[in-house]
């Protein structure tokens, strides 16, 4: 048995996933990191929403919970805020946390709750069949874009800045070795991170776009993979189709909400109390 | 020592959480439950508890499941247009089996509605609103001691019955400043769990009709939640034999103790010919009512439920062997009516007085319908 293994609930297995699917990458880089830092299974949850990476949970042999479409988020700050001490993981799908759960990801990032999430991006809604997302590219095709998606997708780590996220990364699932070493620093850092990983879904929406092997779906991310200093050199342009991947902002001024209740509010309210009691 | 004192409803709310030993509060500001979330805002850090105020009600309630499952005891509160968009994570907490207590001041709907008119019309969203067949508590107190009281005990039957369980409570009692007498601690019944008692990862191994035990979050178990449909372990299934036992398992958790859950309060009822049904502020009314008509020589009582859900069948039909009259007031346009005429046989005489303008029932109004009703 490898060490990461211990971090796998093999009870659970098969995985629904379709052969050569990214997402059993990810399931192996992120227990290769619980395994690298050494962390106690009891002191991990790993949180999901709905979709084909939604349900990785099931298979990490942690505490896992499975909740609903795009607000996985939402049930980890509970969590979070009830259990600074444990590490909580949240995975979702490009749909489930940009679509449906646009407004939770922007808020976990402003409150910088120490949340580590990984955000699958494959594109596409895969799980219901190959619908178009938020970050499906112009011009694909997918089950309800017959034409051709006229809708820009965007770059989720713009957002998360805007919104004042503390760290957000990006790798793909080409790259397993930095996919894993950024995700172990995701988990390292104190306040809420992102780490985007681009993942193929070449049966739902490969397969409508002349790329209908994982083969061929790794090599057209492949083709669109540069490094944040290329990415900073290359015209608004060239830059529409392209994934910059590295650490894309890291900063750790920012104190972790939980943190941050803990210390600050609780001890006021208690000096505030103590105050009222004399008068 | 017991404490006098003139409180707000919302606040009496508060106050029993914190004394039922609620730790955990998220939400979202909304007219007129806000005063809830408040008080707690200002109280709970004070106690070295958490609260949150959330992006949303959908959100608020995601965390209180999170914050359930980690080992709180948790609240939030709402009003309509909220309590709309939690039903998606009520049925979570039904499928999941996890204790938590909301609030639903009620304000005039659908929609936007009036928000700081009463109303009593969320009575059938309470049991249906969230998808699919589910088990569901409902409490709705009616005068300021049985704000606290119940507020306890949906505490209480939550723990106990690994369920959420929703306080109904009325615009206008939430807002009230009233006289309230705030029993002693010693006075005060909590629900404590015996022991933790997740042995193994088999969380919802249980027979039909048994209390699912306590499962929580960094116990040494690498347990799972979901919302999927789940075998005895919590994983995910869809299989039709498993489905059928888990349906049965969490219905008949709730049917199966029915009698500890159901609470009502008779008026009058001992030699009554006409039974008033009513409940919340209506039954304030009533109640005035009742003994109006009662000077005036009418046969007439008051059955006020505090639990709506599940709703008191038994006791009512043990009524009716004797009352053949029932007038139900509810300030909707007729929505418990329909649970009366389920539950009564064809000889009792059913009539209603329904309104759903935002003005409470007089015990005027009230009287004279019981006098009609003598016809
Ligand atoms: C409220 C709600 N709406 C819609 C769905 C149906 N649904 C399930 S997964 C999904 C999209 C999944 O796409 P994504 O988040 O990108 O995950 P992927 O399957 O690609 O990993 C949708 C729309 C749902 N489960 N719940
Ligand atoms: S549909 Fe796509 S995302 Fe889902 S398992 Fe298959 S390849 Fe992966
Ligand atoms: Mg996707």
């Amino acid at each position: 048995m490898n060490k990461y293994e211990k971090y796998i609930r093999y009870q659970t297995f098969p995985t629904p996933w379709c052969p050569g699917c990214g997402d059993g990458i990810v399931l192996k880089s992120i227990a290769m990191a619980f395994s690298d830092l050494d962390i106690d299974p009891n002191d991990i949850i790993v949180v999901a929403g709905i979709g084909c990476s939604g349900r990785m949970p099931t298979f990490f042999n942690t505490n896992t919970l499975h909740t609903t479409h795009g607000r996985a988020l939402t049930f980890a700050t509970g969590v979070k805020l009830s259990r600074p001490d444990k590490l909580v993981v949240v995975i979702s799908g490009d749909g489930d946390a940009l679509a449906i759960g646009g407004n939770h990801l922007i808020h976990a990032a402003r409150r910088n709750i120490g949340i580590k999430m990984i955000l699958i991006n494959n594109g596409v809604y895969g799980m219901t069949g190959g619908q178009v997302s938020p970050l499906t590219p112009q011009k694909f095709v997918t089950e309800t874009t017959p034409y051709g998606n006229i809708e820009p997708k965007f770059h989720p780590a713009e957002l998360l800045i805007a919104a004042r996220a503390t760290f957000v990364a990006r790798e793909t699932v080409n790259r397993t070795i930095q996919l894993k070493e950024v995700i172990k620093k995701s988990f390292q850092h104190k306040g809420f991170s992102v780490v985007e990983a681009i993942s193929n879904c070449h049966i739902n929406l490969g397969r409508k776009n002349n790329m209908k092997n994982p083969v061929k779906m790794a090599k057209w991310i492949a083709e669109r993979t540069v490094t944040k200093a290329q990415f900073e050199k290359m015209t608004p342009a060239e830059r529409d189709h392209k994934y910059p991947v590295g650490i894309l902002q890291e900063n750790t001024d920012r104190y972790e909400y939980s943190e941050l209740y803990h210390k600050h509010i609780v001890t006021a309210a208690k000096e505030s109390a103590k105050k009222n009691k004399k008068k | 020592m017991s404490e006098r004192k003139v409180l707000q409803g919302n606040i009496i709310v508060a106050k029993a959480a914190i004394s039922a030993g609620c730790n955990f509060f998220a939400g979202y500001p909304i007219t007129p439950s806000s005063e809830v979330a408040q008080y707690l805002s200002k109280e709970f850090p004070q106690m070295g508890r958490d609260f949150i105020q959330m992006e949303d009600e959908i959100s608020a309630l995601g965390a209180c499941i999170g914050a359930s499952l980690s080992g709180k005891k948790v609240l939030t509160a709402t009003s309509g247009p909220g309590f709309s968009l939690m039903q998606e994570h009520l049925g979570f907490a039904v499928m999941a089996e996890i204790p938590l207590v909301i609030v639903n001041v009620m304000r005039g709907g659908p929609s936007t509605g009036i928000p700081t008119k009463p109303s009593q019309a969320d009575m059938m969203q309470t049991r249906w609103g969230t998808h699919g067949d589910h088990p569901i508590i409902v409490l709705y107190p009616a005068f300021s001691d049985e704000i606290f009281s119940e507020t306890i005990r949906a505490f209480n039957l939550s723990e106990k019955f690994w369920n959420p369980v929703i306080l109904l409570l009325d615009e206008v009692i939430a807002k009230a400043h009233e006289d309230i007498e705030i029993p002693e601690k010693k006075d005060i019944n909590i629900y404590k769990e015996k022991v933790n008692v997740i042995k193994d990862l088999n969380i919802y191994d249980r027979n039909i009709g048994e209390n699912p035990p306590r499962v929580d979050f960094f116990k040494g178990y690498p347990i799972h939640i979901d919302g999927l449909e789940h075998d005895s372990h919590g994983w995910p299934t869809s299989d039709p034999v498993i489905a059928d036992k888990m349906q049965n398992l969490r219905m008949q958790k709730i049917y199966h103790y029915q009698d500890e859950i159901i609470k009502f309060n008779e008026y009058h009822m001992e030699d009554a010919e006409i039974m008033v049904f009513a409940f919340g502020v209506s039954a304030r009314a009533a109640l005035n009512a009742v003994k109006e008509a009662r000077d005036e020589g009418i046969k007439v009582g008051l059955f006020q439920p505090l639990t709506i859900w599940p709703f008191p069948k038994k006791a009512l039909q043990e009524r009716f062997k004797k009352i053949k009259k029932i007038l139900t007031v509810e300030m909707n346009m007729g929505q418990i009516k329909y649970e009366i005429e389920r539950v009564s046989p064809d000889d009792v005489k059913k009539k209603t007085l329904l309104r759903a303008n935002g003005i409470p029932f007089t015990p005027k109004e009230i009287v004279n319908s019981i006098r009609e009703f003598t016809k």
